[in-house]
C-alpha cells in the first residue's frame, strides 16, 4: 500500500487524484520525506503549465472584490496603504516639480558628482564579486554573469550600444515569480553592473531596454536571458 | 476611471514573492493586492482555460487567493516557491469546480493560433516570455506524455478517468505523468543556449 502511494506524487501535483486517493496520499506525505522532496519538484513543474495558458486580463473589479472579502474575514487587517494607492506617475511629477524649484543648475552639478561617486563604488563592488573565492562565472553570447557563493552577482557585457536618448538598460532577476528590478545602466565597450538583487541557483537574469528611470516590471522583450545554473 | 491595472508600488518592487507572502501572513491587505498584481493574471488565465466560463474562473481565482490569505502563516518557503503555492490553490479550486459542474471537455489542445491571438499589446513582456518558454518545453515532450499532463492539468480529469478515456491501465497513465513532469522540469531548467534572445534595437 505504502509503495503504491509513492507512485501518486505526479498525479497529486497535477490535482489528478480521485478524492479518496488524494486523502490517502496526503496522510502518507506526512511520514514520507522522499515524497515531500519529490512533490516539491514536480509541483513546480506542474505549476509551469499555468504559465503556458493564455492570459486574458481578468475583469477589473475582481481585485477589489478579493481585497474586500479578505478584509471582511479578519478584524486585524492592515488596510491598504496610501502610498500603494497613489500611482507612480504622480510621485514622479511631484519629484520633477521639486527639481525645478531647487534650480536645475544645482541638481545637475550635484548629479554629476553623485554619478561619478556611484560609478566608482559600482566598479568596486563588481571587483569584489569577481575576486570572491568560490564565485562562478556563466558565459553567454553577450558577456558573462559572475555569482558569488552568497548569491551576490555582477553582469559583465561587451560592446553594448547606448540605449538611446530617454532610454536605459534595466537588469532583472527572476526566481520563480515576476522579475524584480536589479539595476539601471548605459552601454559601453565593457559594462560592469553589480546586481541589486541576490541571484539564487535557479534564478534567471534578464536585461531589457526601458524608459529612462526604469520600470517596475519589464515592458520589452529581454535581449539577455541567462540562467545562473547554466554550465559554461 | 482607467481600467488598466495599477502599477506595482515602489515599496514592494524589490520584495521577493516569498517576502510578500510573509506580509500577507501579517494580514497586510496591500501585500495581498501585490500578490494579486503579480499572479492574478496567470491565475485567471489558467482558471479560464480549465473552466471555460468567466464567472466560474473568477470564483476559482477569488477562492484561491482567499485560501492563500487564510493559510499564509503556514507557508514554508523551503518547501515551495510562493508562486507554486498560490497557483496550486487556484488550480485545485478550478479542478473542484470543473468536476462538480462536469464541464470537462477533452478538446483542450488549442492550436497555436488561439494562443497567439490572445497575446495582446497589454499582455506584459514577462508573461509572454514565460508562456513561450513553457510551450516550447511542452512541445518537446513525447505526445502521450504531453497529452496526459494537459488532460489532467487543464482538463481536470483524474488518473482513473484518463485511464478509462484513453483505454490504458492506470499504471500507464501514472508513468506518463511521472515521466512527463520529470522531463518538463529538466527542460525548464536548461539554459536557453542558442535560443537566447537577440537585441532588437530600433535606434
Amino acid at each position: 500500500m505504502e509503495a503504491d502511494l509513492h507512485d501518486l506524487t505526479a498525479a497529486y501535483s497535477l490535482d489528478a487524484l480521485d478524492p479518496e486517493d488524494a486523502r490517502a496520499y496526503e496522510a502518507h506525505l506526512a511520514r514520507c520525506d522522499r515524497c515531500r522532496a519529490e512533490l516539491a519538484e514536480l509541483a513546480e513543474a506542474a505549476t509551469a503549465l499555468a504559465f503556458a495558458a493564455p492570459t486574458p486580463a481578468p475583469p477589473p473589479d475582481l481585485r477589489a472584490r478579493i481585497l474586500r472579502e479578505a478584509a471582511r474575514e479578519r478584524s486585524n487587517v492592515v488596510p491598504l496603504r496610501a502610498r500603494w494607492a497613489t500611482p507612480i506617475t504622480a510621485i514622479a511629477a511631484v519629484a520633477a516639480c521639486a527639481a525645478v524649484g531647487l534650480g536645475i543648475w544645482a541638481t545637475t552639478l550635484s548629479g554629476k558628482l553623485d554619478r561619478r561617486e556611484a560609478a566608482l563604488s559600482r566598479q568596486d563592488r563588481v571587483a569584489r564579486i569577481v575576486a570572491s573565492p568560490g564565485s562562478r562565472r556563466v558565459v553567454f553570447p553577450q558577456g558573462s554573469l559572475v555569482v558569488t557563493s552568497a548569491g551576490e552577482a555582477a553582469l559583465l557585457l561587451r560592446n553594448l550600444a547606448q540605449p538611446g536618448s530617454g532610454r536605459t538598460y534595466e537588469a532583472w532577476v527572476a526566481d520563480g515569480g515576476a522579475p524584480r528590478p536589479a539595476g539601471l545602466f548605459k552601454g559601453g565597450d565593457v559594462v560592469a553592473v553589480p546586481l541589486e538583487q541576490p541571484v539564487g541557483k535557479a534564478a534567471t537574469v534578464l536585461v531589457t531596454r526601458e524608459k529612462s528611470g526604469g520600470t517596475n516590471a519589464p515592458t520589452q522583450t529581454p535581449f539577455v536571458v541567462v540562467r545562473s545554473s547554466a554550465q559554461s | 476611471m482607467s481600467e488598466t491595472p495599477r502599477r506595482m508600488p515602489r515599496s514592494f518592487a524589490h520584495l521577493s514573492d516569498e517576502a510578500v507572502v510573509a506580509l500577507v501572513a501579517r494580514s497586510d491587505q496591500s501585500a495581498l493586492a501585490e500578490l494579486y498584481d503579480r499572479f492574478g493574471r496567470v491565475a485567471y488565465g489558467v482558471a479560464l482555460r480549465i473552466l471555460r466560463d468567466e464567472k466560474l474562473a473568477e470564483d476559482a481565482v477569488q477562492e484561491g487567493f482567499l485560501t492563500a490569505w487564510r493559510n499564509a502563516d503556514r507557508f514554508m518557503p523551503e518547501r515551495a516557491k510562493a508562486s507554486t503555492w498560490l497557483l496550486t490553490f487556484v488550480h485545485r479550486r478550478a479542478v473542484d469546480l470543473v468536476r462538480r459542474e462536469d464541464r470537462r471537455r477533452a478538446d483542450l489542445l488549442p492550436a497555436d493560433a488561439e494562443l497567439s491571438s490572445t497575446g495582446s499589446a497589454e499582455d506584459d513582456a514577462w508573461l509572454r516570455f514565460e508562456r513561450e518558454r513553457v510551450q516550447a518545453a511542452l512541445k518537446q515532450l513525447p505526445d502521450q506524455q504531453r497529452e496526459a499532463l494537459e488532460l489532467a492539468y487543464y482538463g481536470g480529469f483524474s488518473q482513473s478517468e484518463l485511464a478509462e478515456r484513453l483505454g490504458q491501465p492506470v499504471g500507464t497513465i501514472k508513468s506518463r505523468m511521472f515521466a512527463g513532469l520529470g522531463r518538463l522540469r529538466e527542460l525548464l531548467a536548461d539554459p536557453p543556449g542558442e535560443t537566447a534572445w537577440k537585441p532588437t534595437f530600433t535606434t
